[in-house]
């Protein structure tokens, strides 16, 4: 089946928006082709050839009902369609990893809680996310400024980073790789450059790369790194102990 | 020759005497004007400079982005530029071109009436958008530059800290100043409608244009006077130490995206059904049709209206808080009603005798780019799919799709209905190579966009260092840009060219409405006199009473011209 300019993606719903994708888009082609179809015919068919007066036709009843009642039918189709998909995407399943993303002005900081692991960047420091595949992976997603938009194109999903709220969602990754994200929602000047990337790897590698932040150079790392965000994200709004829930 | 043709209903006959209307002329004219004619010219001429500006800013976008590290402007200027031109283009041309300049002009010649309801309230209106434009463009002679947080001032980035500078409340200013502009011409409308129509002239013999304008109207007064309470908290917000929209002190910044776009999703309606009206009265006259399906025209108008209030939330469907089928279903369903318009455009031209002048080449160029933007537009409605378009350039090409076709839209209704209110009409070769560049442009600028948003192009991106690949879709992107510009150019060059060169004549295209009864332009109150109003097409019936609208079932041979049918009477 064409893709229709869409890619399959790299997690379980991603594939599943991608089919829905190509659903949406065999409607669209072919509502498109009998619409441009019937315009063409009508436009080469009826062309003025004299000053004759056509028919004054107005109203052909059974048509009219016709072009009612069927979209109706599709829209409904693609109503239920659009509900499976969507409470697959949203759905929060019980999981053992957390990532903790704050997205701020201009960069990423992601922190694994439990674990001493953390990775923060700014604008074409591109940070890199590191998740583990075959994995429930559960996010929690807020901004310390303005709003930004998560987005990471081989997942198929973008979410907003929003301040004073916890946005969370949980992505399972099927493929190794890196891929490439950035922020998507206007956030001032940097925005064209708030980039971060993601690696998926195996459970294995994750557990090596969390334990690679235990010995004391990694904790060092960390807290140094940790410091740094701190100071920047203090300049921000608020901090992250003064969020609270709205809306969920 | 069963039919008797109605005598002409006289209203006034005055040989010449009251014909002029005795006032100032010249530039005192303009300034002191509360015809609806002269204020309609003021806005046209102000909405099409509005269009030139917003324009310009476009090709500036677009040459920047010819190149991943584009250099032609700062990333300062560049956010300053994306709002602008999102920021003129719907708030500067296409609403009051749409409802200021248009309907101003046509709405009460359509049915029948002397003036707007209330004349120096439309005035007024005028005054407001003109000051409102220029307060908003002024942001780019401040220090800090013009408003730079994109069209949609998404707080808390649009907030004091975020966004200091005179700019963006220059911004602030401009936006409640045309917005009240709106209202006034929102309530204007509607009073002109409901009370000021012709004898005969139901609600179910009122042309499409105007039950469009209608419906409009009555958009705005809903949805306006949220957008004007979402700037004053907005602005209190910035400068009075209020917290609705900043989470320091305990307020919700999702919630200005709540007030913006009930007004937003509304105001895309607000701008499209004006066109809409415009082209199904442009492919009417030039098939020599009566609209199909003019009543379920007018019910499919209403539908939209209706839907349109409850669909805002789509446009926040990635922020996650409101992730409500309900609002999924209500975006899809506008399909069907828009759909409906579709194949009644269609049903129109079906077994006419069409005849391509520029009008109805725009209006042909309008209903492929509208099928585009609109099929597109179906795909937003589902969030799985809202998830990953949401933010980038699929849905940049989707609504430019839809935009570009309400320009198709606009210029085939001042090729229509300029000659009418100017008394001469414009040169049709410029005008046809002005559809064929806008037409080629239009789909060489949008289609790349479409490719460039699936493959992970976000938005308001100066430029995209790592993705060296999308260069190639952006300069097609930005050729069908240029090729767009061109054709505004030679819109302009055809203004110059045909200046009073092809005198109108009261009824060039054999049109069918009321306006196209009086003189080309019309007199001061516009009318000496008036047909017998018994259809949506008195002038047509005046002109062809053995061709009155068939209903469904009812056949009757093709008829040939005969010698008792004059054009004008």
């Amino acid at each position: 089946m064409p893709r229709f300019g869409a890619s399959p993606g790299v997690t379980d719903s991603s594939k599943s928006a991608f089919h829905l994708w190509q659903g949406f888009s065999i409607a669209a082609v072919i509502i498109g082709v009998l619409t441009v179809a019937l315009m063409l015919w009508a436009v080469v068919r009826y062309r003025r050839k004299g000053d004759q007066i056509p028919e004054q036709h107005q109203y052909h009843l059974p048509l009219e009902v016709i072009y009612t009642v069927v979209p109706i039918l599709i829209v409904f189709g693609l109503f239920a369609a659009t509900l499976v998909v969507e409470n697959k995407a949203t759905a929060n399943p019980k999981t053992s990893v957390t990532i903790d993303v704050n997205a701020f002005q201009w960069g990423w900081q992601f922190l694994y809680p439990g674990t001493n692991a953390l990775v923060y960047g700014q604008t074409t420091q591109s940070p890199v996310m590191v998740m583990p595949v075959d994995t429930n992976v559960h996010f929690n997603l807020t901004s310390t400024d303005v709003m930004h938009g998560f987005y990471v194109r081989a997942f198929n999903f973008s979410r907003y980073a929003l301040p004073g709220v916890v946005n969370t969602f949980t992505i399972r990754a099927q493929n190794t790789g890196t891929y490439f994200g950035q922020c998507t929602q206007l956030c001032g000047l940097y925005h064209s450059l708030m980039f971060f990337r993601v690696k998926i790897v195996s459970a294995a590698d994750y557990a090596k790369w969390i334990a690679s932040f235990n010995n004391p150079a990694g904790i060092a790392a960390a807290a140094a790194a940790l410091k740094t965000t701190t100071a920047e994200l203090a300049s921000g709004v608020a901090s992250k102990n003064t969020y609270t829930k709205f809306g969920r | 020759m069963t039919d008797v043709l109605d005598p002409p209903v006289h209203v006034e006959h005055h040989d010449g005497g009251h014909e002029e209307h005795h006032g100032p002329t010249g530039i005192l004219n303009w300034l002191t004007s509360t015809d609806h004619k002269v204020i309609g010219l003021s806005y046209t001429v102000t909405s099409v400079i509005m269009l030139v500006i917003g324009g310009l800013f476009a090709e500036i976008i677009r040459g920047q982005l010819a190149t991943p590290n584009g250099t032609l402007v700062s990333l300062a200027q560049y956010n300053e530029l994306f709002t602008m031109h999102g920021s003129v283009m719907i708030y500067l041309f296409a609403g009051p071109f749409a409802f200021g300049a248009l309907a101003n002009i046509i709405v009460p010649i359509q049915i029948g009436a002397p003036d707007m309801a209330f004349p120096r309230l439309n005035a007024l209106s005028y005054w407001l958008y003109l000051t409102g434009s220029i307060t908003m463009l002024s942001g780019f002679f401040t220090a800090g530059g013009a408003a730079n947080f994109g069209w949609v001032g998404y707080a808390p980035l649009s907030n004091s800290l975020n966004t200091p500078g005179a700019g963006a409340d220059l911004w602030i200013g401009g936006l409640l100043l045309t917005g009240f502009s709106a209202i006034f011409t929102g309530v204007n409308l509607c009073a002109t409608i409901f009370y000021l129509r012709a004898p005969g002239m139901t609600m179910f013999r009122m042309p499409i244009f105007t039950w469009n304008m209608l419906v409009t109207a009555i958009l705005i007064l809903l949805a306006f006077p949220v957008l004007t309470a979402g700037l004053v908290m907005l602005y209190a917000d910035r400068h009075f130490g209020t917290h609705i929209f900043s989470v320091a002190g305990g307020g919700v910044p999702v919630l200005w995206q709540h007030i913006f776009w009930f007004w937003g999703h509304p105001e895309v309606y607000i701008l499209a059904l004006p066109f809409f009206g415009m082209v199904t009265e442009v492919i009417a006259v030039f098939s020599r049709k009566p609209v199909f399906g003019y009543k379920g025209m007018i019910f499919a108008t209403l539908t939209i209206a209706a839907l349109s209030l409850g669909v805002w939330a789509h446009h926040m469907f990635t922020t996650g808080v409101v992730l409500l089928p309900f609002f999924s279903i209500m975006s899809l369903l506008i399909a069907v009603p828009t759909g409906i318009k579709m194949f009644n455009w269609i049903g129109t031209m079906w077994k006419g005798q069409i005849w391509f002048s520029t009008a109805m080449l725009m209006a042909l160029g309008f209903l492929f780019t509208f099928l585009i933007g609109g099929l597109t537009g179906i795909y937003l409605a589902s969030p799985p799919l809202d998830f990953f378009t949401h933010d980038t350039y699929f849905v940049i090409a989707h609504f430019h799709s839809v935009v570009m076709a309400l320009v198709f839209g606009g210029m085939a209704g001042l090729y229509y209905w300029g000659p009418k209110f100017t008394g001469y009409l414009l040169n049709e070769k410029f005008g046809k190579m002005q559809f064929w560049l806008l037409f080629i442009g239009t789909q060489l600028f949008t289609i790349p966009l479409y490719i460039l948003g699936l493959d992970g192009m976000p938005r308001r991106m100066a430029v995209y260092p790592n993705d060296p690949q999308w260069k190639t879709l952006n300069d097609i992107s930005t050729l069908g840009a240029v090729l767009i510009g061109l054709s505004t150019v030679l819109f302009v060059i055809n203004i110059v060219v045909s200046w009073k060169k092809y005198p109108a004549g009261d009824n060039p295209w054999d049109a069918q409405t009321l306006e196209w009864f009086t003189t080309s332009p019309p007199p001061h109150h516009n009318f000496y006199r008036l047909p017998q109003i018994r259809s949506e097409r008195p002038t047509w019936d005046h002109n062809h009473p053995n061709y009155r609208s068939l209903q469904h079932g009812v056949h009757e041979g093709v008829h040939t011209l005969d010698a008792t049918e004059e054009s004008h009477v």
